[in-house]
């Protein structure tokens, strides 16, 4: 018999796809004490992140989700909900979409794309968390400013492509999805884009 | 040993199998390794077996053996007609005179990638590039068409089926419509020939492009056909082969079959394709009556037989694609993601539906080994995976809240 071709994926991200953990199933019964809707299905992708939060000790009990997307996409929002559960709400925070490559054992490199909306929807969810406890002053998302209206992407997270290795217009899409959907926030990202740059590189 | 699973492919419109008789045709012909163009024996009985191929390929679309051109791919054929115009008429050729009083060219928005970049090349050299808009069901707007026309068009470029949808466009009609503004008219037909009828006389078409493999022949090899008389320019140059007009050595094997190819649709196609609409209905009844929130895109009667685009809501394509990939079915899909790119198939985005859409869009195109059997197992199966997709989607959930 002929030898299976490989996957396009991992068999990480294989598994993840075939058996997706912490989904959100029962939506009526879950009480979520902060919840994150990151995307837009028109790009093609569209997370919701709903979590439990141990009040006292600021760690994410349990973590559920709901993901609109491709096979990457939805492995990426499953392994967050492992990374993310047990976690305090500050290390949480900081999980990147790099820390979910990782832990799927890498994406194709014309997938990344597809993957970095997890970790937003996480800190969305998070911020809601915050918001919804009168913790406004750790709502780190009122710091900074959307520049793509669609899939509400900031300066900071331009910013952190630019230092990330985004150079040009393409690779910061390659970061970020910016400007994918209606594209109208393309000067104003590429006015950052050189700012940045200019800032952490001239 | 375990029970082996059922592998059906739908996926004819993107390749197709080699035909039996075209496998055994090329094996025999293996053989006749002679460069046609030698004038000793061996290179006499390969010209003698290209040009036998080449009459029965002329015939089949009502052509003469000299129009046909054998080039690499359909869309080798294709960039050659579309890069006629490109020169920059600097030698003196027959392109000078016509390149000074038309420059133009005119073509869709829903044509093959392989027309769309060599146009947008040409786009950025100078040339004025005008993309016709199609109707819901992929029909092109004949008005746009008549309003882009004028003294100044060189070239119109339709395709006759489209590969994602199936949409057959009227080219007769539009034929008589490009030739009464004075401009040449190419048709891309890779999906058409061997499916449904063609007369090259009756449809008065200037150039035509075709390729083997989407009909059961061999991969790396098209054809093009261009009318006796019209211009002509070689996209690769350098060789006397094929009068002149395409240079490098005839690939002999490729042509053998492409020829066999045509001979057995001869045969068969026009079974075929009886037998592929009443199976393509069987699939669209099957997925209207098990699956909720569905539209099928492209036009309901003049489609390609075998090809059914279907769109699911809240479903994203590439995810439904790689879990009927698990259950041994293989599709395409118009998903961004599949792609690598991050836009949605244009020719679905053309149609005018929404991106979500076309994200959510799956083709499924049928072929001779396609059977009822296959299609009730894809029916079932692709209940269970859109359910499932369906449950994994953050659409519904928004939906339910909203």
């Amino acid at each position: 018999m002929d030898k299976q071709p490989e996957w396009l994926y991992s068999d990480i991200v294989k598994d993840h796809f075939m058996h997706p953990r912490n989904l959100l199933l029962d939506e009526e019964s879950f009480e979520a004490d902060g919840q994150g809707v990151i995307g837009n299905i028109k790009c093609g992708d569209e997370m919701v992140v709903v979590i439990k939060v141990d009040k006292e000790k600021n760690i994410i009990t349990d973590l559920k989700w709901k993901t609109y997307g491709c096979a990457s996409a939805i492995a990426s929002t499953s392994a967050l909900s492992e990374l993310a559960i047990g976690k305090t709400l500050s290390q949480a925070y900081k999980l990147s979409s790099h820390d979910i490559a990782k832990a799927l054992g890498g994406l194709p490199e014309h997938k990344i794309h597809c993957s970095v909306l997890g970790d937003k929807a996480l800190r969305a969810a998070i911020d809601d968390y915050y918001t919804r406890n009168g913790m406004l002053d750790r709502v780190k998302a009122a710091k900074m400013h959307i520049i793509c209206q669609c899939l509400g992407i900031t300066d900071a997270e331009i910013e952190q492509a630019v230092l990330e290795g985004a150079r040009n217009y393409y690779q910061l899409q390659e970061h970020t999805k910016i400007g994918t959907v209606c594209g109208k926030c393309k000067e104003k990202s590429l006015e950052l884009l050189e700012k940045y740059k200019a800032k952490h590189f001239a | 040993m375990s029970q082996q699973k059922r592998k059906v492919y739908l996926d004819y419109n993107a390749t197709t199998p080699l035909h039996p008789e075209v496998q055994k045709a090329m094996r025999a012909a293996m053989k006749y390794f002679g460069n046609p163009s030698s004038l000793h024996e061996p290179g006499r009985q390969a010209r003698k077996l290209i040009e036998d191929a080449r009459k029965t390929i002329a015939s089949f679309i009502n052509a003469a053996p000299e129009e046909i051109i054998f080039v690499g791919s359909g869309s080798e054929a294709n960039n050659t007609v579309i890069n006629l115009f490109s020169c920059a008429g600097l030698r003196t050729c027959e392109m000078l005179s016509l390149k000074t009083v038309r420059k133009e060219i005119i073509t869709t928005k829903i044509e093959h990638p392989c027309v769309l970049e060599s146009a947008a090349c040409m786009e950025e050299q100078g040339t004025k590039v005008s993309y016709i808009g199609v109707d819901k069901y992929g029909k092109i707007d004949m008005h746009q068409l008549k309003a882009a026309l004028s003294n100044a068009t060189a070239l119109v470029s339709v395709m006759m089926a489209n590969n994602e949808i199936g949409t057959i466009q009227d080219i007769k009609e539009i034929s008589r419509i490009v030739k009464k503004a004075g401009a040449f008219f190419h048709t891309d037909a890779v999906q058409a020939v061997g499916k449904i009828p063609i007369d090259v006389r009756e449809l008065e078409v200037d150039y035509l492009s075709f390729s083997a493999h989407k009909i059961y022949g061999p991969k790396g090899i098209g054809a093009l056909y261009v009318r006796k008389g019209v211009v002509f320019c070689p996209f690769i140059r350098g060789g006397h082969q094929e009068k002149g007009r395409r240079a490098g050595t005839e690939n002999t094997l490729g042509i053998i079959g492409l020829a066999k190819a045509i001979e057995m649709r001869k045969i068969e196609a026009s079974e075929e394709f009886k037998r592929l609409v009443r199976l393509k209905k069987r699939l669209k009844d099957g997925i209207e009556k098990n699956i909720p929130d569905t539209k099928f895109n492209g036009h309901p009667t003049d489609c390609l037989p075998g090809t059914l685009n279907v769109s699911f809501s809240g479903a994203e394509g590439e995810a439904i694609l790689l879990y009927l990939d698990m259950e041994g079915i293989a599709v395409s899909t118009g998903s961004a993601c599949a792609s690598g790119s991050l836009d949605p198939s244009h020719v679905l985005i053309a149609t005018g539906i929404p991106q979500e859409q076309a994200h959510g869009s799956i083709r499924m195109s049928l072929g001779r080994d396609t059977t009822v059997e296959d299609i009730d197992y894809v029916i079932e199966k692709l209940r269970r995976v859109i359910k499932r997709v369906r449950q994994i989607s953050s659409v519904s959930t928004k939906a339910k809240d909203g």
